[in-house]
């Protein structure tokens, strides 16, 4: 399994990165870990005849917990993000979630920014910034600009960044309340057959608010806005878990494919969000 | 065609220098270029960790990186953690307690294992799973993987505990 023949750069800063990707426009693609990418070229289901290896760029491998939001670059990698004590203390899901992405060798080397950029549904990553209602920096020849997680991902492998353009970083608010990452997965290193991303805030035995992001159960992330508006106002009791999963269920649209066919992945997405919610509201 | 590049790495602590083709995976640099023929092939789709190595104090599966990707990196291979005149204690500890069957998987597991003791030397049977579970084993059933870990942990804390 050889790739096809490419060209290579290592740019040493952005500059160098956008030239790049401006004079060889849709034939060059930036890499970050590799670990989407390089399976693919393997495959030769990508041909990449120009890479432009990010690992020397700089700038891009920080976690910055501030008062009310943090900051992820595009570089850290899946295991950074399992061993910063702060960043775990701030928004745990983080944590939770990594751990579920993969296998130890894949999470050393795959970034924020590979994951949450790539477009593949499957990715665990888009669904959990969507429920943190993260944003997402892009760095391209006019400058740089802010796309919500929420409007980022159009279509499988398609999302609102440009092909001249760089995800620099992520920006996800201080997260409040319960939170879970549930994955239900064939073995360790699968995909999701579902996931679900759940945060909810209580006051007084009652839910405030709530977010709900799925994963694999459409060609991108599915944020449901009317899953998480039915626990607003509740106890979080089965009734309202009910109505929540039904909500979801309106709001999602799996295909068929070597996970199961739709009326399973619909069961499961049920079950993994019931478990979910179950989790969050028990550490709300 | 594609150009050429000039590479520097250093393997098992020798420095190796070559030209190659960008798209030139590190596992084949190892096992036909350099034959360094310990990390495996096993599945090539980046599954398995037979090819598994330690690149800058990372586990990597090297069938998924480009040579070009490690330059300037320290690669440590199964060779370069032990020989059969000075087996590691985790070598030593897959042949005492039948960690392995075929031995295909053999130089992975314990490259990872080596990297899994160095972050957490006091491991678990479910840390010990769930850190290897980038390895793949068609013969064992990983019972015998696992206590094999086990085993060398023991060996070096009290190793380490002696030298203190
Ligand atoms: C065996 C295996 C199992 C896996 N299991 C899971 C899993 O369960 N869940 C999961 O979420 N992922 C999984 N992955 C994918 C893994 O997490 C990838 O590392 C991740 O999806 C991409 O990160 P990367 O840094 O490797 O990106 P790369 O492979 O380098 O890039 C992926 C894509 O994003 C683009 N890109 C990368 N960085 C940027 C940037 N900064 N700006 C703009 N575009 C960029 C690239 O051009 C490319 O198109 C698995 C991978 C393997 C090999
Ligand atoms: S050969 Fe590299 S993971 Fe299987
Ligand atoms: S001993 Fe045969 S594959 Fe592990």
């Amino acid at each position: 399994m050889i790739p096809a023949a490419f060209e290579y750069y290592r740019p040493t800063d952005m500059a160098g990165v956008l030239s790049i990707l401006a004079e060889h426009g849709d034939d060059a693609r930036v890499m970050a870990g590799g670990h989407s990418l390089i399976p693919m070229m393997k495959l030769r289901m990508a041909d990449v005849p120009h890479l432009i290896d990010l690992q020397d760029v700089g700038g891009m491998s920080d976690i910055t917990v501030g008062a009310d939001s943090i900051t992820i670059g595009a570089m850290v990698t899946q295991h950074d993000i399992i061993d910063n004590a702060e960043l775990t203390a701030a928004a745990p899901i983080l944590r939770e979630a990594a751990l579920q992405i993969a296998d130890p060798q894949v999470r050393y080397i795959g970034t924020v920014g590979g994951n949450v950029a790539n477009g593949d549904p499957g990715n665990d990553m888009p669904g959990l910034m969507q429920c943190l209602n993260a944003s997402f920096t892009v760095v391209g020849p006019d400058g740089t600009r802010e796309v919500a997680a929420r409007e980022f991902y159009e279509a499988a492998y398609m999302t609102a960044r440009e092909d001249d353009e760089v995800l620099t970083q992520v920006t996800i608010p201080l997260p409040a309340g319960g939170y879970a990452y549930e994955k239900q997965k064939r073995k360790i290193g699968d995909y999701a057959t579902a996931a679900a991303a759940v945060q909810i805030v209580k006051e007084g035995g009652s839910c405030v608010s709530a977010s709900i992001a799925m994963t694999n159960l459409s060609d991108t992330p599915v944020y449901s806005d009317a899953a998480g508006a039915a626990l607003v106002g509740t106890a979080v009791d089965d009734a309202a878990i009910n109505a929540a999963i039904a909500a979801m269920l309106g709001d999602i649209d799996p295909t068929e494919d070597n996970r199961g066919p739709v009326a399973f992945k619909k069961h499961v997405a049920g079950v993994i969000l019931r478990r979910a919610i179950a989790r969050a509201r028990s550490r709300a | 065609m594609s150009n050429k590049k000039h590479i520097t790495l250093s393997v098992n602590g020798k420095t190796e220098e070559f030209l190659a083709e960008p798209r030139e995976l590190l596992i084949y640099t190892l096992r036909e270029r350099l034959n360094i023929t310990g990390p495996h092939i096993g599945c090539e789709t980046s599954h398995c960790g037979a090819c598994t190595v330690t690149i800058d104090g990372k586990s990597v599966k090297s069938c998924t990186m480009f040579a070009v990707q490690a330059e300037g990196a320290e690669i440590t291979t199964i060779e370069g953690i032990g020989g059969p005149d000075d087996l590691h204690p985790l070598q030593e500890a897959f042949k005492e307690h039948h960690g392995l069957q075929c031995g295909y998987c053999t130089p992975g597991m314990i490259t990872r294992a080596t990297k899994l003791l160095e972050e957490n030397p006091n491991p678990t049977e479910e840390e010990i799973r769930f850190g290897m579970a980038g390895n793949i084993c068609r013969c064992t059933g990983y019972q015998n993987i696992v206590k094999s870990i086990q085993a060398a942990a023991t060996e070096m804390n009290a190793a380490k505990e002696a030298a203190e």
